[in-house]
């Protein structure tokens, strides 16, 4: 036990093995975070997208990003029918709703899109809507009237009719006062209105509308292709990276460290079939397998780790043990072991594998981060967790979309940053355990 | 020992070659055997579900279909009397491929149209010369993927191990002490780089291609083909290169370090022998043959890493091939590739078996009585 205090205490003298500790810190503090903060079950329902982030623009940069650059990007304003006040006019057999939604829109640059979302509650006769945009110049611009279904989206900045008449994309046109047709048009900045006249048909009918003038940037690690805020998916990965790494790698090293201390106790044909076992899985291509059985099976993370694990058990790393093992077989307190009288399993799990654990800590450190990178990796060919969100999955999107190409940056590189501050601490840490643990780098 | 008679030389070098002839035979016929334990595991896992055998299944229902649909002779038969001659043809192919026997007996079958590199007809995919077969397919790509792979692992480890004698005559330099710091960034693999790679030098400073391996329209002169294929090689290899030198360095000069330090080392430098001498008499010599092992282990390291790399530079190898068999879900194809890659693998391991032989003389001398 004092060998491993000592070897603790060691580590402050390596400042590479501090900084590595802090990540792994940090990062663990960031898993629990993540786990506490959005349980299992919410993190997979997020993931799978859909109504839960329709507020959210599309491909928003973080708001950093924006920050850097001077602050103009605009950020995503909501103005909804419940909080203002409803005008009623009775017209005999109809009702005259007049809602007006108010903007407030102080950026440089013009929102990504537009949309107002409707919701309409009537049991026979839909009610007829009436839409338009008021300037702060007080120049009035209508936008559509029609029938309210119980639910509808109108995607203002894509109505190509208004388009043509603003000579503007809609999102652009709706807030500038430039004449149609100026190359780069300025942002009209003040208090936009947007009324809703409805004409209800029925006593109980009502309606619900909430506006939403999208920005270009949003959160602090901006959203996907699909509005999915990708804080969700760079904490959720967190503890998942974790987990992965950390259970391949304790499973692999525990698990080989165990049969090669077997095998070398045993000898005979134990010994043998361990190392023809091992030569045959050292031929056996660990990821093409993953991706025959993701491909075939399933890909859930745990499969993945499952197969990882029985793969990695008669690994390369049999025959670096079993040469460690052998002299240590002659030892003189195993015989005394022995002669007291220990069964194999004993003597194999509690003199024989003690031994050698040190040498194998540094090993197992380093070894993380690879199998972080593996998970990483299969979810990068596509072959990732299907429920849950994961860093690999945030590159793989960001791959299939093309990110790099269309300026995407930040898709990219926050999942890869995490990635890579994974693997340097665990790696640090590794490195510096290596030379206290292994006395014959001590010296050099 | 050097004023030994030439006739005794000769005999010697008989007796090495004849005992190397028969290490190589034995460890050949180990090796046949491991691939075989190997592929036949791959099709039981393939298999686990009765995959294999949906597959064939439909191949032939396929292949019946297109068959009677095609010949002019059924042309005026009516559907019934159709689907009946179809049936009738799909279960006589089920019992000429012997479907209708149990698993076990027929998975000996797989695994010797494996062992023959007789893989199948792909699914959907075919090759850039229009061939269906899964071999025709993945021998296309193998060029490119031992072309950047190739170039990379030479690279890596004659640099990586020069570097590191250089490092390790004078340890604790600044420069010594730099190369140590960098070690850990080895923890991510190439692909990981790549995307950087590709994200400053193709798109932020677009100076070299983002993809691909020749231009296109591909260049008709031979020499400017190599360039194009070059300037495409530029990145992938350049990230293969960030991915591991550095910790190939690292265990290089720690390798050399703890080798330099040995009692015979100092002997010799006591005797006043110059530097280099040393180097590759003292140093290298003895330790050609874990140098080699390393060597070779790495690039079974290597082939795995292959796939993620080349799917990010599009590079049009056996990962590629992986990733677009991945995407088609073309089964007969990326069983085919675990098959191509496991002999990918017995043969890297036989060429370490083989040079370890050569250069390490108590093989020679016990007759691989390892």
């Amino acid at each position: 036990m004092t060998r491993w205090r000592d070897g603790l205490a060691q580590i402050r003298r390596y400042p590479s093995a501090v900084v590595g500790l802090l990540i792994i810190a940090l990062l663990l503090a960031t898993a629990i975070y993540a786990v506490t903060a959005i349980p299992y079950s919410e993190a997979q329902k997020l993931w799978r997208g859909g109504d839960a982030w329709q507020e959210l623009p599309v491909n928003a940069s973080p708001v950093w990003t924006d920050r850097i650059r001077g602050g103009e990007a605009p950020r995503t304003i909501t103005a909804s029918s419940d909080e203002v006040a409803v005008e009623r006019e009775d017209l005999g057999a109809a009702r005259l709703e007049t809602t007006t939604l108010e903007v407030d829109f102080p950026y440089g640059d013009f929102p990504s899109e537009i949309n107002l979302f409707l919701e309409a509650e009537f049991e026979q006769r839909q009610p007829f809507t009436r839409v338009h945009w008021r300037r702060p110049d007080g120049q009035e611009i209508p936008i559509e009237a029609r029938r309210v279904g119980e639910r509808e989206r109108f995607s203002i900045s894509q109505d190509r009719q208004l388009e043509s008449r603003l000579g503007f994309a809609p999102q652009i046109g709706l807030l500038t006062d430039a004449e149609p047709g100026t190359a780069e048009p300025d942002v009209l900045q003040g208090t936009y209105q947007l009324v809703i006249e409805t004409v209800h048909f029925e006593e109980d009918a009502r309606l619900h509308a909430d506006l939403v003038v999208y920005g270009q940037v949003h959160g602090a690690f901006g959203t996907d292709h699909q509005r999915r805020d990708l804080a969700v998916a760079l904490l959720w990965g967190t503890p998942v990276a974790l987990a992965f790494g950390l259970l391949a790698a304790v499973g692999t090293t525990v698990t080989t460290l165990i049969i090669a201390a077997t095998g070398v106790w045993y000898g005979g044909w134990v010994d043998a079939v361990i190392q023809r076992l091992t030569e045959v899985n050292i031929i056996l291509p660990l990821l093409p397998i993953l991706v025959m059985i993701g491909t075939l099976y399933s890909t859930s993370i745990w499969l993945m780790l499952g197969v990882v694990v029985v793969l990695g058990i008669f690994s390369a790393g049999i025959k670096m043990y079993r040469s460690m093992l052998l002299p240590i077989r002659q030892a003189p307190y195993i015989e005394a072991a022995r002669a007291y009288g220990a069964s194999g399993g004993r003597i194999i799990l509690r003199y024989m594998v003690p031994r050698i654990l040190p040498v194998l800590i540094p090993t197992f450190v380093t070894l993380i981060p690879t199998y972080v990178f593996l998970e990483a990796s299969l979810a990068v060919l596509g072959l990732g967790d299907p429920v849950l969100p994961t860093w690999g999955k945030v590159l793989h999107d960001a791959q299939a979309q093309s990110a790099l190409y269309h300026g995407f940056y930040y898709w990219v590189v926050s999942p890869a940053a995490l990635l890579m501050l994974t693997g340097l601490g665990f790696a640090m840490l590794g490195f510096a355990l290596d030379r206290i643990f292994n006395p014959r780098l001590r010296s050099l | 020992m050097a004023s030994a008679a030439p006739v005794s030389r000769t005999a010697s070098l008989l007796r090495d070659l004849r005992y190397l002839g028969v290490f190589t035979a034995k460890r050949v016929i180990a090796l046949l055997l491991t691939v075989l334990v190997g592929v036949y595991l791959t099709i039981l896992i393939a298999n686990m579900g009765g995959q294999v055998d949906e597959l064939r299944m439909a191949q032939i229902q396929g292949e019946v279909a297109e068959q009677v649909r095609g010949d002019p002779a059924f042309q005026d038969l009516d559907s019934e009397e159709r689907e009946e001659l179809m049936q009738r043809q799909i279960d006589l192919e089920v019992e000429r491929l012997r479907l209708d026997e149990p698993f076990i007996l027929r998975s000996f079958d797989y695994l010797r149209a494996a062992m023959t590199l007789d893989l199948g007809r792909a699914e959907q995919m075919h090759s850039d010369a229009g061939s269906r077969q899964v071999y025709n397919i993945i021998v296309e790509r193998l060029p490119a993927t031992l072309l950047l792979f190739g170039t990379a692992n030479l690279l890596v480890f004659f640099v990586s191990v020069f570097a590191a004698l250089s490092l390790s005559r004078r340890y604790g330099s600044r420069l010594d002490q730099s190369v140590i710091g960098l070690a850990p960034t080895s923890a991510a693999p190439a692909w990981f780089y790549g995307i950087f790679l590709i994200l400053i030098f193709a798109f932020i400073l677009p100076l070299l291609p983002s993809g691909g391996m020749v231009s296109v329209p591909p260049p008709e002169d031979p020499w400017a083909y190599a360039a194009s294929v070059i300037r495409h090689m530029a990145l992938p290899l350049a990230a293969m290169f960030i991915a591991q030198i550095f910790i190939s360095i690292y265990s290089w000069r720690t390798f050399f370090l703890i080798h330099s330090s040995e009692d015979y080392v100092e002997m010799a430098r006591a005797k006043g022998l110059p530097d280099a001498l040393v180097e590759q008499r003292y140093i290298l010599r003895p330790t050609l043959s874990p140098i080699v092992t390393s060597f070779l282990l790495m690039l079974i390291g290597l082939w795995s890493g292959a796939i993620i790399l080349e799917q990010v530079f599009n590079w049009p190898g056996l990962g590629t091939l992986l990733f677009e068999a991945i995407g088609h879900r073309d089964t007969p194809v990326i069983i085919g590739s675990v098959v191509i890659f496991a002999y990918l693998l017995a043969v890297t391991v036989f060429l370490l078996d083989f040079l370890y032989a050569i250069l390490d003389p108590r093989v020679r001398i016990d007759g691989g009585q390892r």
